[in-house]
Parts: structure tokens; sequence; C-alpha cells
């Protein structure tokens, strides 16, 4: 029942976002650590990188297209690309080229399109390939190497990672563990962290992301530099990473206090795995986490803890993945009781009492 | 300068009142034609007390107050009452409302005014609620509530405190700003009368501390009083909102779906203090109003004195008319106006703005998925969970929105504007209010219907249970059958 010239009802001036812009400015400061990373990790870690990017953007095309929507203004929003770019952080950057395809099936039509594309997944899509391709090809999933940097000598050129990316896959003895990883496997063979800790690289060399791991769990510094970016840039609050980072070097502290000889310390859980991008990047994902301030301080308390406890007591060495998944499955319910109090009403919705200050 | 108390929520618009906040109020000549709707208030429409081809003075009263909540029309200017017509009413309806045509005669002269009330800080309360009443003053700030109607709350409640609303947190809009910038003494002097009548105490003034020459003109206008503090708070919209600029002056918090005065306090806008002032001091009726001309599209922006009944184009031609296709026509702020159905709609007691946006201003951009980013949570002035339900709304969940709070929406745009997909969430939630009260009305008729059934049928089983008893006593023999009794 419009009439011309009279259109929607106010307001009608609007703050200058979009999702587009929020997207963008997350890749954005994913870009320095992404950069350091595959100059670490060399040729094939940037094919595979360009081969699960490329995938997501495929995938996410080909599902909006089935469905009859507009295939070029969902492209635009750059949610594809963001959780391309993710799933590329997450694997081992010398992985083969299927990982990232797979990967990109597992997170774009079943983990976000199935539920009607963006915004209404349940699960971080990333997570969701991440852990779909660990549980289905362990061994390939953690076949980490130790960075070979571009130009390097040692390190493989173009054709030599075309093979390794779209061929043969990492060549023989280059394969290294990862700390998280190491740490644990010497624990099953009865050598106490205060024997193994030593043999990994130092702290120093973890933060800075010399050491083997996934793109995004190295350099813990530059990935710290860009989520601090995105709360300056009021992207993200800090109600997430600091529940999150908060609640692993807490445990990881009072456990290591108790017993240094089974638990490692709160330091070593925060520079190593994905602790600091997952904190930062995975938990904050806006879909699949509580949209309030306590909401998201509880989400990120819990991914610490969860992360913490499957680091050190389950099969697996690292547990940011499954720890988000697990949180995003709570966060429905943590919306409904981090609600917001309303104007002029109690906590269980009822008017307030007419009381004067004195 | 008095304490300040936190406020939930809230955004920081562009103001962009620089178009506007440095030019002076000016008076825009008499146009050929004024258009005076019977409705320009909360309540029921003005009785009309003049028929067309009547003379009119200006100050004359054309309508009346009909009812307990109504306010009165006066005549502008003198002139000739041409027609009495039905008119497209400045509301996005556009809907045609009963309105008085009149046609100034040049003369602008004045009718016999009520008599200035002397010592009115000594007079009797009743006598100045009167004359406010007469006068026809509503609440400028765009609530259009009757002012007289309000300073009755002194006798319901006991008010502590009288609110000046100085905030004017829509953008855009400065006439509120300019009025305490020029006429300080008078906003002081109708805030010092009304505490009076009502019986309060202390008075604090409000206003946003994005207006410095504002809250310095108005603190040396209040120097000589020790009862009024005037505040600086926030730039934070929405804390021209009543409740809101209560709580972050007085940290009083007005318990839902009650009056302010409730917790003691009364808030009046700037520009209807003034206009009590004048009725009060100087007899004269609420006859015109200041109104910002603003936007990007107006050639010469402006706060303009406009005669009530001015058509907006009489106003903008005032203004140098506009210099391209407006992408938006505005009755009030950006935030919170109304569309203009047309030009030829009249302003109106409650029109504190006309803005006519380009559409670099409007920063329109085609709706997209909602990403959960919770921004509307932590805009939301009033705790409420937008997000959640606009999720029901679309739906068609109404009960689930109505749960989590949808009623308590004051539709203030904080969401919207702050969406990063654009979607408009005032809009679902004004149409989810809307349904609302149409099924509760619904509700509540049918309720109703089933009393009076109900009664009926009660009435019908009493009457035929009567019958029976006469029956049977006539029989001579009670009857033993109980089920005989049950059935009757």
């Amino acid at each position: 029942m419009s009439t011309p010239g009279i259109g929607p009802s106010a307001p009608f001036t609007h703050a200058a976002t979009n999702v587009q812009k929020t997207m963008v400015t997350v890749l954005l400061a994913l870009v320095p650590a992404t950069a350091f990373n595959l100059y670490l990790f060399g040729w094939p870690a940037i094919l595979l990188f360009a081969v699960t990017i490329g995938a997501c953007v495929a995938a996410e095309a080909i599902c909006v297209a089935l469905t009859d929507r507009p295939v070029q203004p969902t492209l635009l929003d750059g949610s594809a690309v963001l959780t391309g770019w993710l799933l590329a952080m997450s694997l081992p950057p010398w992985a083969p080229w299927w990982t990232g395809v797979l990967g990109a099936v597992f997170a774009i039509p079943l983990a976000k399109q199935a539920f009607g594309g963006l915004g209404q997944n349940v699960f971080n899509p990333a997570m969701v390939a991440r852990v779909g391709l660990l549980i289905s090809f362990p061994v390939v999933m953690t076949a980490w190497v130790v960075p070979h940097p571009l130009f390097a000598a040692g390190s493989p050129g173009l054709a030599e990672a075309i093979q390794i990316t779209f061929g043969t896959g990492v060549p023989d003895g280059v394969s290294a563990a990862s700390a998280l990883g190491f740490v644990k496997t010497e624990l099953t063979r009865g050598i106490p962290v205060s024997q193994s800790l030593p043999q990994v690289p130092d702290l120093m060399d973890m933060a800075l992301g010399l050491r083997a791991g996934s793109l995004g769990e190295t350099s813990v510094l530059l990935v710290l530099a860009g989520g601090l970016f995105l709360m300056a840039r009021r992207i993200i609050s800090w109600h997430t990473p600091v529940g999150m980072l908060g609640a692993l070097f807490v445990m990881g502290t009072l456990f290591h206090a108790v017993n240094p000889e089974r638990f490692t310390d709160g330091v070593f859980h925060l520079v190593s795995g994905a602790s600091v991008l997952g904190a930062f990047f995975i938990a904050t994902d806006y879909v699949t986490s509580p949209v309030s301030k306590p909401g998201q301080l509880i989400f990120g308390i819990g991914c610490g803890l969860l992360t913490w406890v499957i680091r050190t007591f389950a099969g697996y060495p690292e547990g940011v993945a499954f720890a988000v998944l697990l949180m995003n499955s709570l966060t429905p319910i943590i919306d409904q009781y981090t609600r917001p109090r309303r104007f002029g009403r109690s906590r269980d919705g009822e008017p307030l009492p007419a009381k004067r200050a004195p | 300068m008095g304490s300040l108390f936190p406020v939930r929520g809230g955004v920081h618009p562009d103001y962009r009142k620089g178009l506007t906040s440095e030019k002076a109020i000016v008076a825009m000549a008499m146009p050929e034609l004024l258009y005076l709707p019977l409705q320009q208030h909360v309540g029921a429409p003005a009785q009309l007390l003049v028929a067309a081809g009547e003379r009119v003075r200006k100050g004359q009263m054309l309508a009346r107050c009909d009812g307990a909540i109504s306010a009165p029309l006066h005549a502008p200017t003198s002139g000739l009452i041409k027609d009495i017509a039905e008119i497209t009413a400045p509301h996005p309806s556009g809907l045609a409302q009963t309105t008085v045509v009149l046609e100034p005669d040049g003369l602008d002269e004045w009718t016999n005014l009520p008599e200035p009330i002397p010592d009115p800080l000594n007079a009797d309360p009743q006598v100045i609620r009167e004359r406010v009443a007469n006068s026809g003053i509503v609440g400028m700030g765009g609530a259009v509530f009757p002012a007289a109607v309000k300073l009755n709350l002194g006798s319901q409640y006991k008010i502590e405190t009288l609110l000046v609303n100085g905030a004017e947190c829509e953008p855009y809009v400065t006439c509120d700003d300019r009025v305490m910038r020029e006429y300080a003494s008078e906003v002081i002097d109708g805030a010092r009368i009304m505490a009076h009548v009502m019986g309060a105490a202390k008075i604090i003034v409000g206003i946003e501390r994005n207006k410095p020459q504002a809250i310095e003109a108005m603190t040396k206008a209040a120097a000589p009083y020790a009862e009024i503090t005037v505040i600086g708070v926030p730039a934070q919209y929405p804390m021209g909102y009543a409740h809101e600029l209560i709580l972050a002056t007085t940290g009083r918090e007005t318990p839902a779906g009650k009056r302010t005065a409730e917790v003691g306090v009364v808030a009046y806008n700037v520009g209807t203090t003034r206009a009590i002032d004048h009725a009060v001091r100087l007899g004269r009726p609420l006859i015109s109003r200041v109104v910002t001309v603003s936007g990007g599209t107006v050639r010469e922006p402006g706060n303009i004195v406009v005669p009530i009944g001015a058509r907006v184009a009489d106003v903008i031609a005032f203004c140098g008319g506009l210099t391209s296709q407006p992408a938006r026509l505005i009755n009030g702020g950006p935030m919170m106006g109304q569309p203009l159905p047309s030009l030829d709609v009249p302003v109106v007691k409650g029109t504190a703005g006309i803005l006519a946006l380009a559409a670099s201003e409007v920063n329109d951009a085609p709706e997209s998925p909602c990403i959960r980013c919770g921004s509307c949570v932590d805009a939301c002035p009033c705790g409420l969970v937008p997000v959640e339900m606009a999720a029901y709304i679309r739906k068609d969940n109404l009960q689930g929105a109505a749960r989590l709070g949808v009623g308590d929406c004051i539709g203030c745009g904080s969401c919207s504007w702050v969406c990063p997909s654009h979607i408009p969430l005032v809009q679902y939630f004004q149409y989810a209010n809307g349904v609302l009260s149409d099924q509760e009305r619904e509700r509540r008729k049918n309720a109703r219907t089933k009393s009076l059934a109900e009664a009926h049928a009660h009435r019908l089983e009493k009457v035929a249970a009567a019958k029976a008893a006469t029956q049977a006593a006539r029989k001579g023999a009670p009857s033993h059958t109980p089920t005989d009794k049950a059935s009757a």
C-alpha cells in the first residue's frame, strides 16, 4: 500500500557499514600472518591456499546457482572467500590439493548452504571442514613440515611444488611433528613434559612461526596483530578472545603448577596450535557465536576450557576446532540465557517497582 | 554540572548539524494560505468554532478542546476562513483530515489576548494550567502530547524534578539548539513556572555535549536560580528519549509501561517550555514554531519561525528551494521522522524538522542476510535482542517476538541504523506491534462477547430452573430425581 515517494520507514540514514566491508576487514587482518606463512612454507603452501579458496568460492557459486539465487551478490559478500581462507590456514601447508577441495565440499554445501546459506549455519564451516578432514584422513592431515622459505636453498621451486601439491605429496624425510603433537606422542611413550618440552622450538621461534604447523598456527604474533586490528576496528570485541585465551592460560598454568611432569604450562598452550587464530578469528565468527557480550565471554571461556581438555586428555594433540564446534552447538542456549535486561524491567521481565531514589 | 549515570546502547550517527547550527532563527514571510488540521496533537481532534467565510484575528481560537486529552487550535494570523476542507495531513498514510484553510489578510492583527498572569511563580497552579490548556500547547519535541494534561500529573504524583529536554539527539535538527542559544531566559523562565505548577523542587536541563554554546547560554540564564542544574550529557543517540535522559541525569529508571512521573520526574522539550512562557507571560497561544529546514538538497538550510499551517512547499521556497530532486523528504529527524507524503502538507505543532536528503546522505543499500553480528543487541537502548525478534517476525511468530519484548521497542532506529545487512528492523517491529495490538483488540472483543454470552446462558438457566421449581410446587410433590435438576 505504499504511496510513491513514501518508501520504507525511518531511519533514513545509515551507518557506513555493510557485510562486504566487514568480511574484507577480517580478510585484511589475516593478510600479514598469511603472507608471512606463505613465504615460510613456499610454493606448495601458495598452491594449496589458492586451490582451497577457489574451491570454496566455486562450491558457493554452484550451490547458489542451483537454488536460483543471485550468484554475484552472494559471492561479493566475501563470506566464501573467508571460509576458504580460514580452512586453508588450518591445513598442513604441503597437504595435497584434494584436501582443499574436499574441505570446500564439507564447508560450503554441507556446513553452510544446507542450513540456508550465510547467517543460517549452526557450525563454523571452516572448522567442520577441518574436523571432517582430520577424522577422515588423519595421516595426511598431520603431515606437518618445518618451514622451507621461498627461494631459500632446499626449498621446492614451482615445478617441485606442483609435484607436491598435485602429485606425490610430501617427500619422505621432510615431515615433522607439531609441538603439541610431539609433546603428546612423547607422553604416550612415557616421557614427561619436563623432558619433551625443551626439545620443541623455543617460545620466540614459536611466536614468530619458525616451526612446524599449519598456516594459521605458526607466527602467533602476526595473527595476534591481526586480531588486535579487528578489535581496533570494532569488528570483534575483547570478550571471546580474552575468555578463550584466559581460560586456556589459567587451566594450563594451574595444572602445570600441580604436576609439571604431566601438564604443559599456560604460555605453551597460548603460543602453540591454533589458540590465537581460534580466539580472534574462529571463535569470534558472528554467525556461530552468541550475539550478546556476556554470551561471547561465556562462549570464549567454554572454547578455552574444551581446548585445554581435548589437548590434555583426548587422543588428538590439538582441540581448538573440536572445542569451537562443541561450543557452536551451545550458542542458541547461551543466547537464550544472556539476553540483556530490558529497560524498566527486572531480569525476569517484570516491570521495575516504582521506587524513587532518595 | 551535575553527575551522570550510564545508559545502555545507543549509536553515534553522523550528526550533520553544522548545516544549520550557526544559522540564527529567522521568521518566514506569511504564505498566501495556511492549512490548519484540527488534530495536531495526541488525543481527540479539536472541535471547530468557526465557519467558512468568517474573519478571524491573530491568536483567536479556531477550535476548542474536545474531552480530557485534546488541544485547541488558534489562528496564526488575521484573515479570512476560506474553507473547511478535508486535506492531506502530514502523515505517511497520506490520509485526509478536517482542516481549516485560512487566507491571511496581511494585517497580522492580534485578537484580544488574555491578560498576562501576574507573578506566575506565586500564582494559583490551576490558573496557569487553564492558561496552558487554552493556549493549545503540545509537546514540541515531536510527541505532541497536550502540555496541560501533563501539567496535571503534579496532582497525581509527587514530582520532584522537572527535566528540560534539550538533548536534541536527532541528526540535522538544530531548532532546540538555536532556541536555547537565542532565548535561554524564556526557556528557563517557562521551566520555573512549570516547576511551580507541578510542585517540583528541582529543575534539570539536559543538553547533549555537541551543543556547547547552548550549554553555556542555558547555564548563564540559570545561574541566578539555585534549583536549576544544567547538565551536559554525552552525544549518544537516542539521548533525547525522555526515559533515557531521565536515567542519564537522575539515575532513575522508569518502570516499563509507566509514566516518568512514577519516578518523580516530568520532562518537557525546550520549545514547549518557551511556548508556555509565552502563554503565561504574554497571553499568546501556540501559533508558530521554529523548524529546522535542512538536508543536502536544500539551497539555504536554516532555522525558520514558521506559522502553523504553512505548507512545506512554502517553507522550502523560503529557504531558496531545492537544488535537486531529494531522495527522501522527511518530517522530523532522519532517525525517527516520518516520510512526508508530499510538499503540499502543512507544518504542524509537532514539526521540528523538514529534511530533503540527497541520496548520498541516505546511504541506502539492498537488504542482505543477517550475519548475527550482534551490533543491534549492543545498540538497543531498551535492552532488546533485535536479531532474535526479527527472526521470529520473519517466521510470522509474533507471539515469540512479543515474549522477547517487541512491545518495549521505542522505534528509535538504532538497530536499523547500525545493521551491516541493512535490515529494516524497526519496520519489522512496528509491523509486529501493529498486528499484535489488532490481535489484542480482537481477543478482548471475543472475551467480552464470550462473557456476555455466558451471562445470557446463565440467566436463561436461572429462568428455566425457576419455572421448573414453580411447576414442581404446583404438582405438590418435589422431584426425587436429581438429574432433572441438573438438566434444568
